[in-house]
């Protein structure tokens, strides 16, 4: 069974429609990219799946039980289940690298405190920030920003962690600190869905390519397939521009 | 003596009637952005509420509520009912200062939150009101301050605040220059030092919460 399945998804923004029916599935501990032209859809799926978009159409399917986004406790349940990172980091920025990590399993999850600072301490110590619990998000770099966010999108112990372009508001220095934290999770076995441009990163990194074009997958599978060897004309072509530059 | 004592009242109404408005308003903007097609009378209310009482003078809005609590109950003080009437009003605007305040938060703020599985009122409470609080607070202290010098209104129902105070001396046959001139001081003396504190508060909220967070951290004297 897969850890999740996307079904025909599609999405609207108003009239424009975004997502025309999307598919693919995700394995347990499967790292997976989505890759594809800017406006391909790409960052609207991890938004569909967090339940910040609605669905117009498709199933989103996680261990095989649908969830159905128009209900509110199934949306709550897909936010448990699922945590994602965001490009701008979207730390909270009235609290401390501490509160933002352990506010909601305290507060939302209902997990004793004293656990989860524990917990907190040691996920800011994975992603290298283990002396920064109490600066404020403003005092901080783009890339330490990003591994907070990191750190406390996995306080929430998700089984799936999404990952939306990540590194590209990241001055080029401070890219590859946020992306040697993703190698780790992925060499701990997370399940991951990231929307990447770093094509060198998510060759090394993703188990899977999912190419977006158009609200539309047009190919799917290994690193090896789609960089190396694509089937179809519209990824030959896109990865033949990016591989050029 | 007697000017001082109405003096306590002028302060008494206004700092009654604005932080309890404060508190209506903050309740009334809530249910104004409720999202859904449920609560739109919810929304329609809140929004006529807002719309309608800030475009009423204030000295219609103190005869209103003088005439509709009397008429529903007889036996209610002339401060009670100046109360309500700046309870009224003050929501009113503050409800407006309120909402954008909260307007000025962003909405990835907002949605990392939700993508969290924060409830709306969690969200609110504990992303919204802190980051909006400093665009808040100066321009509602500064209502509230400017307030003190409105509720003179009030004089024309008979409460026994400073300007009423001040009519009164002035029929008892005090100067009218003696007497008013004092009530100015008075007015003044009320409010400067209020207006001081809120310029104080707004710079202070100016800063950025880690700065903040240093100012509270900062010990009282260092050697």
């Amino acid at each position: 069974m897969h850890h999740l399945q996307v079904k025909d998804l599609s999405s609207a923004y108003g009239p424009l429609t975004v997502l025309k029916g999307v598919n693919f599935t995700l394995a347990k501990g499967e790292t997976a990219a989505l890759i594809g032209p800017s406006g391909s859809g790409k960052s609207t799926v991890l938004r569909v799946l967090m339940g910040l978009n609605k669905p117009t159409g498709g199933e989103v399917l996680i261990d095989g039980a649908a969830l159905d986004y128009s209900r509110p406790a199934s949306v709550r349940a897909a936010r448990e289940r699922m945590a994602i990172v965001f490009q701008q980091y979207n730390l909270f920025q009235n609290m401390s690298v501490l509160r933002n990590v352990t506010i909601a399993p305290v507060k939302i999850k209902g997990r004793p405190r004293k656990e989860v600072e524990a917990e907190a301490e040691r996920l800011l110590s994975k992603v290298g920030l283990a002396d920064k619990h109490h600066a404020y998000p403003d005092e901080l770099s783009g890339g330490q920003q990003q591994r907070v966010a990191i750190a406390r999108a996995l306080a929430l112990r998700p089984q799936i962690l999404l990952l939306d372009e990540v590194t590209s508001a990241l001055d080029p220095e401070l890219v590859n600190e946020v992306l040697d934290t993703i190698r780790g999770l992925a060499a701990d076995g997370m399940t991951m869905l990231i929307v990447s441009h770093e094509m060198a990163f998510v060759r090394e990194v993703a188990t899977k390519v999912v190419m977006m074009d158009e609200g539309l997958v047009v190919e799917q599978g290994p690193p090896e397939q789609i960089f190396g060897a694509p089937k179809t004309d519209r990824a030959r072509e896109f990865v033949g521009k990016i591989l050029r530059h | 003596m007697l000017l001082l004592e109405a003096m306590g009242t002028t302060l008494a109404m206004t700092a009654i009637g604005c932080v309890l408005g404060f508190l209506i308003a903050f309740v009334i903007v809530f249910l104004r952005q409720t999202p859904g097609l449920w609560a739109l009378p919810i929304r329609f209310l809140a929004i006529c509420y807002v719309e309608v009482f800030r475009r009423i003078p204030f000295l219609v809005v103190i005869y209103l509520v003088l005439f509709f609590i009397r008429s529903i109950v007889s036996e209610v003080s002339l401060f009670t009912i100046a109360v309500v009437a700046i309870c009224i009003y003050s929501t009113a605007y503050t409800a407006d200062i309120i909402r954008g305040g909260f307007e000025s938060v962003s909405r990835q703020q907002i949605e990392a939150a939700r993508a969290m599985n924060f409830s709306r009122w969690q969200t609110l409470m504990n992303v919204i009101v802190p980051q909006s609080w400093p665009v808040i607070l100066p321009p509602a202290v500064a209502f509230a301050i400017s307030f003190i010098k409105d509720t003179a209104l009030v004089s024309q129902v008979g409460v026994f605040e400073l300007t009423f105070r001040g009519k009164e001396l002035n029929n008892e046959g005090f100067s009218a220059l003696l007497v008013f001139g004092t009530i100015a001081f008075l007015y003044f003396l009320m409010s400067y030092p209020l207006s001081r504190w809120g310029r104080w508060l707004e710079q202070r909220l100016a800063s950025s919460p880690s700065q903040r967070s240093k100012q509270r951290l900062r010990p009282a004297y260092s050697p």
